[in-house]
């Protein structure tokens, strides 16, 4: 499958997880495509770190300079939404009043250690907001291709990469598969075009699956 | 100039820095960050001993800019991933990186603002954030110690100001710019509007002008879209006409 395609995948099946009334918080990378795939009758907040509560889709003209998501892109304010500095802006994500946090991530362990900011000797884009969001959300979801480029599994026992919060993660999605994590990594759907042996075969960690198993949805 | 009237000019800005100096600026990805103020700080030829801010902007947007002239020995930030620069000079040694989570880091300098010694939080805890900040003990849990941030000079961005330095901001543009404001010994705004006191409505003012030393009228901000950016890897990356 093409990386793009995989991303698309990703980003539908992770907008199923949000519902109405929810406070969103999406992280930039394949997270920021879920609004595309949102029911028109879910309504919903989107906080950006950069400091807005109600965000609203691209605008169509007149983008303003001043207004912006945290990854830079023009956005526009929903009615009812707010704008505040960056303390109060992770002030809500400390406290607990982002309903659901949707990460991107480069490696997630069986126990939902995060790995998200720095490949060492490589690419160092920084931690951002991404402790925070792991710290303060109440449901945290990441989202990544299933494996490496060089077919590495990002589903791994124990993080390889510099963690950037431990035991976080309560759901993973990829384009093969979505597992859960309480105690431990649950398989919960195998994703159409895929086998439970595919899943195997692409996972290091070892993984119990659901007795609510829902394969090829 | 008079505790009421501090508008000043970029030549008179530009002597106020110098070698050595820490400084602080506002911004998010760039936005926010006084483009004017950033540009007279390149021509002063001036080194900054540490520069504290969200990020590293871009190499030809924000702080971004000044950071490809390896003039900054080190750096505060949350993120460093749109400068590649950054990323090399971090890379070869040439600049001293020290990330802090985003809220955290601007808890940091808040605390320095407002006067206050840091305060503790288990965010970080048992990652390389941990660096060798102190672990301090209650009950039995174990906190990490953020000290507090303060610097010599803080580079804001306002979208209005009166000539006492009373601030007004704009959407996503405040960002850190508040708390920027509040700790440096010397805080210079530039702002896209400067008005005479009494023309903003008290109840609107982010920041008091008690903080504020000197302001100069903004050229206009100079932010693109990432999706004007250039080619990524080009060092001498300037954005496409």
């Amino acid at each position: 499958m093409d990386m793009g395609d995989a991303r698309q995948i990703i980003a539908k099946r992770a907008a199923s997880e949000v519902k109405n009334g929810m406070i969103v918080n999406l992280g930039i990378g394949i997270p920021s495509l879920v609004p595309d795939y949102l029911d028109a009758s879910i309504q919903v907040f989107f906080q950006a770190e950069n400091g807005i509560l109600g965000m609203g889709p691209t605008p169509l003209e007149n983008a303003d300079g001043n207004l912006s998501n945290a990854a830079g892109y023009p956005v526009t304010i929903l009615p009812g939404g707010s704008y505040f500095d960056s303390a109060i802006a992770f002030g809500m994500i400390r406290r607990g009043c982002i309903d659901v946090s949707i990460l991107g991530a480069l490696q997630v362990s069986e126990q939902g250690d995060l790995a998200n900011w720095i490949v060492p000797g490589k690419r160092v884009p920084g931690v951002g907001g991404a402790m925070e969001l792991a710290y303060g959300a109440k449901n945290l979801i990441a989202l990544m291709t299933h494996c490496e480029k060089d077919g590495r599994p990002k589903i791994v026992t124990s993080c390889t990469l510099p963690v950037t919060t431990y035991r976080c993660v309560k759901k993973i999605i990829t384009e093969m598969a979505v597992f859960s994590i309480s105690d431990q990594l649950l398989l919960e759907e195998i994703m159409p075009g895929y086998s439970l042996n595919d899943i195997r075969n692409h996972t290091e960690a070892d993984f119990k699956i659901s007795p609510d198993l829902k394969p090829n949805r | 100039m008079s505790l009421f009237n501090k508008v000043t000019d970029y030549p008179t800005i530009k002597s106020l820095f110098f070698d050595g100096m820490t400084l602080l600026f506002g911004g998010f990805g760039g936005v926010g960050t006084p483009p004017g103020l950033i540009d007279c700080l390149i021509e002063s030829g001036v080194k900054v001993v540490k520069l504290i801010g969200n990020d590293a902007g871009f190499p030809w947007i924000g702080i971004g800019k000044f950071i490809c002239l390896e003039r900054a020995q080190s750096l505060i930030a949350s993120h460093i991933g749109s400068n590649p620069v950054a990323g090399e000079l971090m890379t070869q040694g040439k600049l001293n990186v020290e990330f802090s989570p985003q809220g955290i880091l601007v808890e940091r300098i808040r605390s320095g603002g407002v006067g206050l010694n840091g305060f503790l939080t288990e965010i970080g805890r048992g990652t390389k954030l941990e660096y060798d900040k102190p672990i301090i003990k209650i009950g039995d849990k174990e906190y990490m110690y953020e000290s507090p941030l303060t610097g010599d000079v803080s580079l804001v961005f306002a979208k209005k100001a009166d000539t006492f330095g009373n601030l007004v901001f704009d959407k996503t543009a405040r960002n850190t710019n508040p708390y920027v404001a509040m700790a440096s010994k010397i805080t210079i705004v530039e702002a896209e509007e400067i008005v005479p006191m009494g023309e903003l409505n008290p109840e609107e003012i982010i920041v008091p002008g008690i903080y504020v030393k000197h302001i100069v009228p903004s050229k206009g901000y100079n932010w693109k879209w990432i999706w004007e950016m250039p080619d990524k890897s080009s060092r001498s990356a300037q954005p496409a006409k």
